[in-house]
This record gives structure tokens, sequence and C-alpha cells, in this order.
């Protein structure tokens, strides 16, 4: 049942990659990476289910807070053209 | 099969159609701010469903050997489907404020998509 789920999510992965790619602005480009961060804890957590490790989750809310503030920190440098 | 095992598995499935509706709708939009229409819609409600699903089970089977789930496992998906609630819409207003302030422009209709 996990696994089917991780496949799938696996799927949605690769279209967001394919909208990475092919995005033409800048901010597409930011949306889609948002996008894969967030399924990718998804994806993170299934992977601890499937395999019965209960680490997996504690790196799904690791990398919740650093997909956030990558994409804040991302958004700051395109603005300002600097982070400090 | 469990009740709580069927929710869940209604629950992972609903989820994962609304992840993949969501990826297909990024796929195919035609602008900018439309996108962010689905991948908002993804970030909030179908890891919801999904963590929800999952909190819901009680023991995994790993090998034919069955683990029982802690309840700290339970808190932490809803602590994580919580912070993913607050951050992920909060993520997406920025890129549209940025967006915004660099003049990207919304689609209109009969234009080519962007």
């Amino acid at each position: 049942m996990f696994l089917a789920a991780t496949f799938a999510l696996l799927v949605g992965l690769l279209m967001i990659l394919v909208r990475a790619v092919k995005g033409p602005t800048v901010y597409d480009r930011i949306l889609a990476v948002n996008a894969m961060g967030t399924k990718t804890v998804i994806l993170v957590t299934l992977l601890g289910y499937v395999s019965g490790r209960t680490e997996f989750l504690d790196m799904a809310i690791v990398y919740t807070l650093i997909s956030f503030i990558t994409t804040i920190a991302i958004l700051k440098f395109i603005q300002k053209g600097r982070l400090d | 099969m469990a009740w709580n095992e069927i929710v869940c598995a209604v629950l992972l499935v609903v989820g994962v159609l609304i992840s993949l509706t969501g990826s297909l709708g990024l796929l195919r939009f035609p602008d900018f701010y439309s996108r962010l229409h689905t991948a908002g819609k993804t970030d909030s409600l179908a890891q919801l469903c999904i963590f929800v699903g999952l909190a819901l089970i009680d023991q995994v089977t790993v090998d034919g050997v069955a683990y029982p789930v802690d309840p700290l496992i339970r808190i932490k998906l809803i602590m994580v489907a919580l912070l993913l609630f607050f951050t992920a819409p909060t993520a997406t207003h920025a890129i549209t404020k940025a967006a915004m302030l660099d003049g990207v422009m919304p689609w209109k209709k009969g234009e080519p998509p962007k």
C-alpha cells in the first residue's frame, strides 16, 4: 500500500521536474522546486513506513524546515541580488 | 484489514490523487499565477490527507514482522502535517509577492501560454 503510494508520488515528482526544467520564468522554477520539496517530505515519510524505520520521519521534519528557508533565501537573493 | 487501515488506504488514495492532479496542473496551466494555484493546493491538502491517513496506522508489517507504531511517531506525523500546513502557503505567498514586484504579468485569454 505504501509502496504504491511512493511510486505514484515519484511520478508526480518527475512531472514537477519537467516544469522546473521547462519553466519560462525563474519564479516557475522556484515554485516547482518548492512543490518538489513538499513532495519529497511526503515521499521520505512514506519510505519510512515502507522500510519500518522511524528515523525517516525526523528527516522529513528537518527537510520541511530547510525547504521553506531555501525558498525564502532564493527569493531574497533574486530580489536584492545579495543575501546580507 | 481493520477499520483504520481501510480509512488510511482511502486517505492515501485521495492524497496521492490530489498530489498527482496538482503536478499535472503545474505542467499544463498556461501561466505562472495559475500554476501557483495547483502547487498551493498540493502543498496544503494532499500532504494533510496523507499524513492524517498515516497517523491512523498502529502497526507496520515489514518482511512479515509486525512492528507496533508508538504514539511518538503519530505526534511527529501530526507535527509535520501542521508545520507544512503553515509553511507551504507562506512560501507560495512569498513567491507570488516576489513575482508581482518583479512585474510578471498574468496571462489573458487568447494569448499563447507562457
